[in-house]
């Protein structure tokens, strides 16, 4: 976990002293709200339906134990005593009064958190790979290379009122558990022929109302280099993205207009100028943040055993846990995803049962994902039974990463401004039908958004629903065969809209059709792929 | 009457800029911008951020006179202006000059090199000059 320095406690302490001044000239009269919005949104704070909102940064969703107990607190003395883990692997926080946002943030910055660049049109929190540092495939760890991006585009001058927001994911393996080719600018960590460490760039994806899948716009820059590189790029976009037209001012919009070849050819002539302009750290600043991601004291020689005494608990090791890269030690995925439940919710209380798990069992090392679950990366075998019956005593030990109720879904209308629908009911109702079914669908990512814009992923879903304004009355549509991951697809519209009962029956004749037509062990995907979208619409409309 | 005021120590208050240049022109396809005292950056919206880059650019090609923000500002962009290469700024509507000081005096520390001359944090981490 990186440790801020008395530098970056300078830099977060100013903000919220910034934000303090900011909130008093609102509430004095001295800033009207049309001047104040664009403010506030830069600190991550939403006006919704009912209250404000505020949206906290988990730097590439690392999180300790004494960092979530503090936001466990903030949960409780804040919002009801819930706080929600989003698809950008943030946390938010409903009920929020503006006249206590300051204090918020100052308790936040005694943890080393903050809400900064959580929204506006500037570069948004970096995410990453929530199994960084633990999983066996990753060609080095990528959270340092996250962490020196989150400081050198906090307050970037040149870029801090860009054409539209604009988000950057790293990974460093080739599973790619970040949807890299999704984002503004995804950076996948490579070697080159010569053995040297640097970046695959993709650069223009996106979801939202034009979804668009990231072309490759260098297949390798130096590590040495990657942030003159990203300069360039933004450059290149800050000068040439559209700004008249908020629904064309991504730079997936300015990718595509010019081509990805043409695109290419502006950042590579900015880069050699951008390049010379002594913008990238030393080594020693890099091996300096690195130091605070080494491994932490594995012991030798641990079994990888697991006693599995019951079915229950087999299933859960099965499902939750993964390969982690040191003997006798897993990955544990934790879901916060209890069908019928809110997805991505904890409680205060839940959240302080993880901080204590990670705290004893962990090395202290807490991971959010954009699936809107947790982890604990670095569990020894030996402890799973602990954990899990731990987990199960708080409701946290649902087996179902991955399949039909590992649901993702945004707020929606219970609690966005910007929604035309609501997601939660739709996500519990889908999660309670297919739950009972869900190991035989097998891996089934079903993803929900509450309007356009695409928070949810829903064009990312093996199956995606929209949710849709249509005359007033809230109408979902339906959507297969995407893919955030390495195989990254955009899912396609199947047909005409439902409303809430009717997309929920659909959904289920989705997967009835496709348990019909499956062959040896594909997955619902890859059957969609395989036979397309007509078998489909015949079950659902025929 | 638009109230002007430095954020630099190269603002030049006292000349006028005879060139105004929009924030979609390419200050790389200007010639002889090294002739005049004073580049007025225009801002017609407060959110349009293109002239931010064109005030790094033009430092980066060696100007070394008054880059002005003119327009539509406010205080909460004094930094990022002053950062990019700007030196004074003539808003349309006044800005409060005691907020304005303390806004500009308010981050001790930077996170990245830009047209200021600011060390980034990692030059002061590592006693390195970023030259």
């Amino acid at each position: 976990m990186y440790l801020y320095d008395e530098i970056d406690q300078a830099i977060v302490d100013a903000r919220v002293d910034e934000f303090r001044d900011q909130v008093a000239r609102r509430l004095s009269g001295e800033l009207d709200e049309d001047h104040f919005k664009p403010l506030r949104l830069k600190n991550g704070l939403y006006l919704q339906l009912h209250a404000y909102m505020l949206r906290v940064a988990i730097p590439y969703g690392t999180l300790n134990s004494r960092k979530m107990r503090k936001l466990a607190d903030i949960a409780r003395r804040y919002d009801r005593g819930y706080a929600h883990f989003t698809t950008r692997q943030n946390v938010q926080y409903n009920w929020i009064r503006l006249e206590e946002a300051p204090d918020l943030l100052a308790e936040l910055a005694t943890v080393e958190m903050h809400a900064i660049q959580t929204s506006g049109n500037c570069i948004r929190n970096i995410s990453s790979d929530q199994y960084a540092g633990a999983a066996a495939d990753e060609v080095d760890d990528p959270r340092p290379w996250a962490e020196l991006l989150r400081q050198w585009s906090s307050f970037h001058p040149e870029f801090s009122y860009l054409p539209r927001k604009f988000k950057i994911a790293v990974v460093a393996s080739e599973a790619d558990r970040a949807a890299v080719q999704l984002h503004d600018i995804g950076l996948q960590m490579v070697r080159n022929d010569a053995g040297e460490l640097g970046f695959r760039v993709f650069v223009g994806g996106g979801m939202g109302r034009t979804p668009m899948i990231a072309p490759v716009i260098r297949e390798f820059v130096a590590a040495e280099e990657y942030l003159s590189y990203c300069e360039a790029v933004l450059r290149v976009y800050n000068r040439y993205g559209r700004r008249d037209n908020i629904y064309k001012a991504r730079i997936k919009i300015l990718v595509s207009e010019l081509g990805a070849a043409e695109f290419a050819r502006q950042a590579e002539a900015e880069f050699a100028h951008v390049k010379t302009l002594g913008i990238d750290a030393p080594t020693a600043e890099v091996e300096r943040i690195r130091s605070f991601f080494e491994p932490p004291p594995f012991e030798a020689g641990l079994s990888d055993e697991v006693e599995l005494l019951d079915a229950a608990f087999a299933r859960w090791v099965a499902r939750q846990t993964f390969a982690h890269k040191a003997p006798g030690y897993r990955i544990v995925n934790i879901s916060l995803k209890a069908v019928g439940e809110i997805p991505g919710d904890a409680s205060a209380e839940q959240m302080e049962l993880v901080a204590s798990l990670a705290e004893r069992l962990s090395f202290d090392e807490i991971r959010v994902t954009h699936a809107q679950n947790l982890v604990l990366p670095h569990v020894r075998a030996q402890d799973l039974r602990e954990v899990w019956e731990a987990l199960k005593g708080a409701g946290l030990a649902s087996a179902n990463l991955d399949l039909a109720s590992d649901v993702i879904a945004c707020p929606g209308l219970d609690y966005c401004t910007l929604a035309n629908a609501r997601s939660i009911p739709v996500a519990q109702r889908i999660s309670e039908l297919l739950a009972p079914r869900e190991a035989d669908l097998g891996e089934l990512k079903i993803k929900i958004s509450g309007c356009i814009n695409g928070c949810g992923h829903h064009h990312a879903g093996h199956i995606g629903v929209l949710g849709v304004d249509r005359k007033g009355v809230e109408n979902y549509q339906l959507l297969l065969g995407g893919s955030g991951a390495e195989d990254a697809s955009l899912a396609q519209i199947l047909g005409p809209g439902f409303d809430e009962d009717g997309i929920v029956a659909a959904v289920g004749k989705v997967t009835d059709a496709y348990v019909a037509r499956r062959q040896g062990g594909e997955r619902f995907l890859d059957t969609y792929r395989r036979v397309g979208a007509q078998p489909f619409k015949d079950a659902v409309y025929g | 009457m638009v109230e002007l005021f430095a954020i630099d120590a190269r603002a030049d208050l006292s000349a006028e800029p005879d060139l105004v240049l929009g924030p979609d022109e390419d200050v790389r396809g200007h010639a002889g911008l090294g002739n005049h005292r004073v580049i007025a950056l225009a801002f017609p919206k407060w959110r349009d951020g293109r002239a931010y880059s064109s005030a790094r650019i033009l430092r980066e090609q060696g100007f070394e006179g008054d880059i002005r923000a003119v327009g539509d500002l406010t205080v909460d962009q004094l930094v990022f202006l002053k950062r990019s290469g700007f030196c004074s700024v003539a808003p349309e509507r006044a800005i409060d000059r005691d907020v304005a000081m303390r806004a500009l005096a308010r981050y001790e520390f930077v996170y990245q090199k830009a047209a200021d001359g600011r060390q980034p944090v990692w030059a002061l981490r590592h006693g390195r000059s970023a030259a």
